[in-house]
């Protein structure tokens, strides 16, 4: 392997060249701005594949490591690393950034500089947040993620978009207060230390344990969203722009998620399992009182809000079965849904931006004057009610699968997705597409250009190679994921 | 790989590449570039699987993997063929049927554009499209008779309920349609939930998805009891069997899940006859079949099975004597015959059901494309009260839907008779408990069987030429035809015969269906023509003992004349005559006097209504009430909002004591000194 600090570039070349984007100034320079910012994000997604192709799958330790000292009176580090669970996301993320880059290429004309390297900046600070093995650098970069979200909510978002900001902002800033309260509480117990794997290995007695596991629940719950602190995600959803969308549910709500691999199990493995209970039920309930809450939602972006919410209900319930179907399905969901639901956002995009209306009843007959889009959608519409051969399938089956295993009961309440995912997904379909032409507006709607072709395209692509062949996402995080469940499988009272 | 292998990839690839081809580029071939390439496709499929029909003849079996999809922990994930009798039979029935379903569309959807508004971009190059999805069907229907394991079944499973979603929809600009297309997708689904779970427990308990994997660990899983229930034991094969059985409800359209099917002919009649008569509804009963292994061990879930088939076959027959939509009364039909085939499952006469299966398949798509010809001479006339005396202007519709109607009616010697009457005999020697009931009800259905499919036939094609009528007709609950579009003065027009690409393919279908029966009987069900692919355990007797009684395919006309389902069959065609066609005046008589029994049958026993009001209705008010319950007031209202009205209370309270006057800080100043000397100085 070249001795490049590949996860550096992958960090640091978005957040330069989104500084260069801002550094063209005003709206005069608007299409340089999205020059820029493309060439930037298609080459932050390259110099990621190195780290797919570089991966050895064999083993479970960190790789492509990269350490430098950063604080030594508090012995802080900018220490990085991935494993076969978290460099799939790196990847995942810096392929949307470009996407998104396309996507408000036409729609965003004012303010674009600052629109671009927002984007630019916070797929930076993510894949931070997803190679950070120093608790204090993720935490860092956990925290400053949230900033230029809200700026792009804040700013390009619709008429509410304030309150959902702030809504957003408080949420997940009050959720993450507590990790660090877990953190600082690690960093004496371990004997001044913020390195992770160190803290992987700490003994810890079980009432800590289950207290460290709360502090992280509060911050990761809200992030992911779980039920019952997720009613910030559907307004998140509808007042931002579709770019926000695209990353908020693709990336940002897989962070909470990858938190939990990362602290939350293996710090406190005997928490974990004691409450597994709770982290199940929690997770059910997302899965069937949101799939119930989705059906009746008569504003799209709403709808696939919900529909995130419950497919992420999937992935916490992967996670705390403790099986290797569960844990791997899980995975394979937070990639999936990353494609799918940043799909299902940028369609309603599409929609919006020639109707200007998210409500389901504006629309009916869509199939008649957009037929090539109609297709599109309908592939995703597919996809994210899990019908094999999409990417959606491979997770919930593999889920369903391990949650069986587990409990019969428990994987009879997951299997209701089937039911409840195809009828809120296809009855909203078949409302805003199938029919005949509902009104003026709808007749007057041209079919997708170039560029959104390409967009949906490249998604459609991805989820259908995943379908069809996911061998090698289960390969690379096979050695990780083994360990892992060995890890939490072990005592350390 | 092989060159048998590489045969096998080659007859699902085949028509896949039809579908990509005609589906992707179907503008630039244009129609005859896409039916061309689609038929070559689904012709190559057929003679692909004719050769390899021979090869399995020889002994010639193949078990394998293509390749592995994922892995996790020791499970592993793979695409693979498993090819022997029971699979190459599919193969074959599922590529005839298609090949003469791709002919007949040449035909059938010639005037597609006139179902479109004339501005709907979606009408454009809707032929081509037509050809990608039936091809993309047989792709899918082949994958899953072919599969090895149990998710590449599940893939196939969902992949034809996929196509028959999007072709049940076809015409999307219908409101019935598309109102249909979702209805038959979400009623799946309700299947699909419990063949996954089947799926599950096989996976949980045998760490294995390949069926001999499986197959080897039977007895395990029949020596386990589960209390899935506290309290209540059961053998976890049950629990298996039945999971694995509410799939094949689903998708085969047995009671309760029947109720998508008679909507789903609201798609075009090509593929009511490939998808929702022939093949794709005849999965279920494939897949039971495939899993007799499991099923054999379980007395439970086999006396379930044949209740469930008992049950479909009479009562959804009893409908189809009400209906006046001709492609509704086939539908029941079909649903009445699917329910003999799951009545022959459960009385483990497998070979039966996929003997009935095969001849179904070829009668059943004969029905179905005649009726298909009758309604473009009728031009979208779907309404037999409006029809009549057409048997001299389409005589060679009439006389293949003759034999369709005789097939059906299961008459000595089509080929219906010789399954029907095997499915019959084994359910009365079964010994599976529920079969005495089982074969009342299959009894007592052939008469009805008899009646609707001539009722069909008189009121079409005898009797007086009542389309010359320009009287308005009576609208009632299943008048679909509306939505086909300008209705009213076509009956200006004389009828007259289909064109050759609809006649040649309904006399292909119509050969099998009066010999397949003769010619297959003896072999398919005594001659042990499946081999190792059905197990019967020897406790299941019925199957055998036929065998020892069995002499041939004469021996068995002869026999069937003195039994009683023969002259049930004569008994529903008689009375159909005398109502029909000797007293045509009787029939609304005794509608009148029924009363309430023709309610319940034209209100289809409600189910209709039911699952509209509870489980769509109740859904959405569960829906409703979580979001504006749960999420509004309690999460949002009372924690979000409310804890932040209590900061801003707290905040307002904590502001009294910041007034900015210097005087009440030194006053509280005080009091606090005062208050803590008093403390202090009582400590003690």
């Amino acid at each position: 392997m070249t001795g490049l600090p590949l996860l550096s570039i992958a960090i640091w070349l978005p957040i330069v060249g989104g500084l260069l984007v801002l550094a063209t100034g005003s709206d005069r320079n608007a299409g340089l701005a999205r020059l820029i910012a493309l060439v930037v994000a298609v080459a932050g997604f390259l110099v990621t594949l190195p780290l797919y192709i570089g991966f050895d799958t064999t083993t479970s330790a960190m790789q492509f490591i990269e350490l430098l000292t950063w604080i030594p009176r508090f012995n802080i580090h900018y220490r990085l690393g991935v494993d076969g669970i978290s460099m799939l996301f790196i990847l995942l993320n810096s392929f949307i950034t470009p996407l998104v880059v396309l996507a408000g290429w036409k729609v965003i004309e004012e303010k674009v500089a600052q629109y671009m390297a927002a984007f630019l900046i916070m797929s930076g600070l993510m894949n931070g947040i997803f190679s950070a093995l120093d608790a204090v650098l993720f935490y860092v970069f956990f925290e400053t993620s949230l900033i230029p979200m809200y700026i792009i909510i804040g700013v390009w978002g619709g008429p509410n978009r304030v309150y959902a900001a702030f809504k957003f902002f408080l949420y997940t800033l009050l959720g993450s207060l507590l990790m660090l309260v877990a953190l600082i509480y690690l960093f004496f117990q371990s004997g001044f230390s913020f390195n992770l794997l160190d803290w992987h290995e700490l003994r810890i007695p079980l009432t800590a344990q289950i207290y460290l596991f709360l502090a992280f629940l509060m911050a990761f719950a809200v992030k992911v969203p779980m039920w019952p602190v997720h009613t910030w995600l559907p307004d998140a959803h509808v007042e931002a722009p579709t770019g926000g969308s695209v990353v908020l549910a693709a990336i940002m709500l897989k962070l909470g998620a990858y938190g939990f691999l990362r602290f939350s199990l293996p710090i406190a493995p005997d928490a974990s399992r004691e409450l597994a209970w709770l982290m199940i039920a929690l997770s059910l309930t997302a899965v069937v009182y949101i799939g119930f809450v989705a059906l009746v939602q008569a504003d799209m972006k709403k709808l696939i809000a919900y529909s995130s919410i419950s497919h992420m209900g999937f992935v916490t319930l992967g996670f705390f079965i403790f099986n290797s179907l569960g844990v791997e399905g899980a995975l394979l969901q937070m990639i999936s849904h990353g494609f799918i639901s940043a799909a299902m956002f940028l369609c309603v995009g599409v929609l919006y931006d020639r109707m200007h209306s998210r409500q389901i009843a504006d629309y009916g007959g869509v199939v008649n004057t957009m037929p090539k889009f109609a297709a599109l959608f309908m592939f995703f519409a597919m996809a994210n009610a899990g019908l094999p051969a999409t990417s959606g399938f491979v997770g919930e089956f593999m889920v369903i699968l391990g949650a069986v295993q587990f409990n019969f009961w428990v994987g009879f309440a997951a299997a209701t997705t089937l039911i409840l995912g195809a009828a809120y997904t296809l009855w909203m379909y078949k409302r805003v597409v199938f029919g005949a032409v509902a009104n003026h507006h709808v007749a007057e709607l041209t079919d997708i250009n170039a560029r959104e072709f390409a967009i949906l395209g490249l998604l459609a692509l991805c989820v259908l190679g995943m379908g069809l062949y996911p061998f090698p996402f289960t390969e690379v995080m096979h050695a990780s994921v083994e360990n892992l469940l060995k890890h939490v499988a072990v005592s350390k009272l | 790989m092989t060159d048998m292998q590489q045969l096998y990839l080659l007859v699902p690839l085949a028509p896949l590449a039809g579908a990509i081809i005609a589906g992707f580029f179907g503008k630039a071939i244009g129609r005859a570039g896409a039916h061309w390439v689609t038929i070559l496709g689904v012709f190559v499929s057929l003679v692909a699987s004719w050769f390899i029909f021979q090869d399995v003849e020889r002994g010639n079996l193949f078990n394998g993997t293509v390749y592995t999809w994922a892995t996790s922990g020791d499970l592993s994930f793979e695409v693979g063929f498993l090819i022997d009798k029971l699979t190459v039979t599919m193969m074959l029935v599922v590529t005839f049927v298609s090949l003469m379903v791709h002919i007949y569309t040449i035909g059938y959807m010639a005037h597609d554009e006139d179902n479109w508004p004339a501005d709907s971009l979606a009408g454009r190059h809707s032929y081509q499209r037509f050809f990608a999805y039936i091809s993309l069907f047989t792709f899918s229907m082949l994958m899953l008779v072919m599969s090895n394991n149990f998710l590449q079944l599940f893939f196939g499973w969902e992949a034809v309920g996929l196509v028959s979603y999007l072709l049940i929809g076809f015409w999307s600009t219908r409101p019935t349609a598309i109102y249909a297309n979702l209805k038959a997708f979400l009623v799946n689904r309700v299947g699909d939930f419990g063949f996954l779970l089947g799926i599950g427990l096989i996976a949980a308990y045998c760490g294995t998805l390949n069926y001999t994997e499986v197959f080897a660990m039977s007895q395990k899983l029949a020596g386990t009891t589960v209390e899935l229930i506290p309290g209540l034991p059961w053998l976890l094969i049950s629990v298996v069997c039945i999971c694995l059985f509410i799939g094949a409800m689903g998708k085969s359209a047995q009671f309760p899940l029947h109720v998508w099917l008679p909507d789903s002919m609201e798609g075009p009649t090509p593929i009511s006859a490939l998808i929702h008569a022939a093949t794709m509804v005849t999965a279920g009963i494939f897949m039971v079949a495939r899993m007799s292994p499991l099923f054999e061990l379980s007395d439970a879930a086999l006396s379930f099975v044949i209740v469930i088939g008992a049950i479909t076959a009479f009562f959804m027959a009893l409908i189809a004597i009400v209906q006046t939509d001709i492609k509704r009364v086939i539908a029941y039909s079909t649903l009445s015959q699917l329910g003999y085939m799951t009545a022959a499952l459960g009385a483990s006469a497998y070979s039966a059901a996929m003997f009935h299966l095969s001849t179904h398949a070829f009668f059943k798509a004969v029905l179905f494309l005649g009726a298909g010809s009758v309604i473009i001479a009728m031009h979208h006339e779907q309404d037999m009260r409006r029809m009549g005396g057409l048997r001299k202007y389409m005589p060679i519709t009439y006389f293949t839907v003759l034999i369709g109607a005789l097939a059906n009616a299961g008459l000595p010697p089509f080929a219906g008779f010789f399954s029907k009457d095997s499915i019959i005999e084994a359910v009365h020697l079964s010994t599976t408990p529920g079969a005495g009931f089982a074969y009342l009800l299959i009894l007592a259905g052939v008469f009805v069987g008899g009646f609707y499919s001539f009722r069909l036939v008189f009121m079409t094609f005898h009797g007086k030429e009542r389309f010359r009528d320009v009287a308005p007709h009576g609208h009632d609950a299943h008048d679909t035809h509306d939505a086909e579009g300008a209705h009213g003065h076509h009956a200006v027009h004389e009828p007259h015969e289909s064109p050759w690409v609809v006649t040649v393919p309904l006399i292909l279908l119509a050969i099998p269906s009066v010999i397949a029966g003769w010619a297959m009987v003896g072999p398919a069900l005594f001659g042990n023509y499946f081999g190792g692919a059905i197990f019967i355990t020897p406790e299941h007797p019925a199957i055998a003992r036929m065998a020892a009684d069995f002499h041939g395919a004469m021996g068995m006309i002869t026999h069937g004349l003195m039994t009683p389902p023969f002259w049930l069959a004569l008994g529903g065609m008689v009375t159909a005559w005398y109502l029909y066609i000797v007293r045509p005046d009787l029939p609304a008589v005794i509608k009148e006097k029924s009363g309430v029994l023709a309610r319940i049958l034209e209100k289809k026993y409600g189910f209709d209504e039911f699952n509209e009001w509870f489980f769509a209705g109740g859904a959405r008010l569960l829906g409703r009430g979580l979001w504006k319950g749960g999420d509004q007031t309690l999460i949002d209202g009372l924690m979000v909002n409310g804890s932040a009205k209590v900061v801003g209370w707290v905040a307002s309270i904590v502001r009294l004591f910041q007034s900015g006057y210097i005087y009440q800080y030194a006053f509280s100043m005080i009091i606090g000194v005062f208050v803590l000397l008093t403390l202090w100085m009582n400590r003690v």
